[in-house]
């Protein structure tokens, strides 16, 4: 079986990669040589079935996120689906033409995602705008790279922080379409319960404290 | 008489049980820095005991005037050399702090010198700089009161990541004093001494959140377990104190890659009192070397708080043109280095 190198990042390598015929996605946590050995194995073990836990999460609760194909705990791999799209990173990066309907139209989908997903209890720990990514399918937005991820027990704050992680992102890399994340937090707030009090905690963070 | 092109700081640190006073001189023309002296007088307290604020500004009243004339002694230099008079204005211990920003006063107006008030961590940070040569690197900031991962962006130090609750340090130096470990010359010392003979691993919290950290969890977990591991054989001082150094620096190391690959910097540099430990040094070292990037790291001299950082940011400022007022001379126990910004970039 070939792999291809897509990216390596701070916790893991990201393959493409054919499973049983279809393109996939192999995430290999690396080895921390820093790290005590069964501190390591620990750490590793249990990121990985927290990440597969997210995805299969997300998908049976009708939030796209790739399908887990196969969790290898042995060679600390998943395999999960290989989604052809558009990052909204790449969709928002200078010189691109994105109107101002195609710009509300994203902030929608975005917001109802994130809504639905914290509304589920779920913390993605990541988020920013290259963990984002519209299909070129169907045009459906799609949430990925759950290495951070975990099962929340109440807390608004973890919310809010998600939240204020991807608006950082927005900050730092897409100043001129802050009011994108602007519309996606008042789309937020509407679609979820308790999602205006979270919207409130997230205004309250901001660079300096 | 020195010459023109020269600047010579006095700087005065006790922010906390180390009373520090160092020389420094800045040559304007050539960019070179020189040590003049650098002198440190430690509060050390029983084994099993931390510091009191009351009790370690006494030490520093003591022990300031022998200090100070020890290093304009060792620096070899005229009161008339010198051209700023820096102090440490916090964030740190507000009883020691005010004793000794009280003697930086009373030089000002004595020798008619400019006051500059610096904040501790820049201090470290510009320290360890100029002693590394480290050029824009993520910064990570270990110490009894301080856990901080830091890096400097658009006229700011940013603040990437830090603890939520208690410094690493404190976590330490709490779990020396369960152990009954000396203070001196440091319980991190210590620990750090019988970590080497620790084979076995314990298995401890570890609590990362993003880039945040959490000690206070850790340390009630083996304070509770220790006693009886120790008193069933189970487990040596040693084995505790090596697990709790694993566990502890991991999550440092863990959390400083993240901002690394956040901002994609190739550069760490360590610095506080924490970041003397040669097996944190050398964790980072491996993570660094995984990602092809470099540490950067100081000797006891400048990790330890010390005065002689506290001239330098001081000078850097007071080259920037940077003064503060004798009425606005204050000491803050809270003081951010997230406030550290416009005006006076890096320095205030």
């Amino acid at each position: 079986m070939s792999k291809n190198l897509v990216k390596q990042g701070a916790e893991a390598r990201i393959y493409t990669t054919s499973f049983l015929t279809r393109t996939a996605i192999a995430k290999e946590r690396f080895k921390k040589a820093y790290r005590h050995p069964t501190l390591d194995k620990k750490l590793t073990d249990r990121r990985l079935v927290q990440e597969a836990r997210c995805l299969v999460k997300c998908r049976s609760i009708g939030i796209d996120a790739p399908a887990v194909y196969f969790v290898d705990l042995e060679n600390r791999t998943i395999y999960m689906e290989y989604i052809e799209g558009k990052t909204v990173n790449d969709l928002l990066a200078d010189g691109s033409k994105i109107t101002a309907e195609e710009s509300d139209e994203l902030a929608r989908k975005i917001g109802e995602a994130l809504a639905k997903m914290h509304a589920a209890e779920m913390i993605h720990g990541d988020l920013t705008t290259s963990n984002l990514l519209i299909r070129d399918a169907n045009n459906s937005l799609a949430i990925i790279d759950f290495g951070l991820s975990f099962i929340t027990t109440c807390s608004i704050e973890d919310k809010a922080v998600d939240l204020y992680v991807l608006e950082r992102t927005f900050l730092s890399t897409h100043p001129h379409a802050h009011h994108l994340f602007l519309t996606m937090l008042k789309v937020y707030g509407e679609s979820y319960d308790s999602g205006n009090s979270i919207t409130g905690k997230e205004k309250k963070y901001g660079w300096l404290g | 008489m020195k010459p023109n092109n020269v600047l010579i700081a006095l700087g005065l640190e006790g922010s906390a049980n180390k009373l520090g006073v160092g020389v420094i001189s800045h040559d304007v023309s050539t960019g070179a820095v020189e040590i003049l002296s650098n002198i440190r007088h430690t509060h050390i307290t029983p084994p099993g005991t931390g510091f009191l604020p009351r009790d370690t500004a006494a030490h520093h009243r003591e022990h300031i005037l022998p200090v100070l004339t020890e290093a304009l002694k060792v620096a070899g230099v005229e009161t008339e050399d010198i051209d700023v008079i820096c102090y440490t204005k916090g964030p740190g211990m507000g009883a020691p702090l005010i004793s000794v920003a009280v003697v930086a006063r009373t030089l000002s107006l004595l020798w008619n010198k400019p006051l500059v008030g610096v904040n501790h961590c820049v201090g470290h940070i510009e320290m360890g700089r100029q002693v590394t040569g480290a050029d824009n690197p993520v910064v990570l900031y270990v110490s009894g009161g301080n856990t901080q991962v830091i890096a400097y962006a658009e006229q700011r130090y940013r603040i990437f990541g830090e603890t939520l609750d208690i410094a690493v340090g404190n976590c330490l130096d709490r779990f020396a004093r369960v152990l009954n470990l000396p203070n001196d010359p440091s319980p991190g010392y210590n620990i750090e001494q019988f970590a080497k003979r620790g084979e076995k691993f314990i298995e401890l919290p570890y609590t990362v959140k993003g880039m945040d950290v959490s000690f206070s969890g850790i340390l009630s977990y083996i304070e509770s377990i220790a006693p009886d591991l120790l008193s069933r054989n189970e487990c040596t001082p040693e084995d505790l104190c090596f697990s709790l150094q694993e566990t502890l620096f991991a999550m440092l190391v863990e959390t400083t890659e993240r901002a690394m690959a956040h901002i994609g910097s190739k550069e760490v540099l360590i610095v506080g009192g924490v970041g003397c430990n040669l097996r944190l040094q050398s964790m980072m070292a491996q993570m660094a070397e995984q990602r092809g990037g470099k540490v950067f790291a100081t000797d006891e001299r400048y990790c330890i708080d010390n005065g002689i950082m506290i001239a330098h940011a001081g000078l850097l400022a007071f080259r920037s043109g940077y003064t503060t007022p004798l009425e606005e001379s204050t000491c803050t126990q809270r003081y951010n280095i997230k406030r550290c910004g416009p005006g006076f970039p890096k320095y205030l």
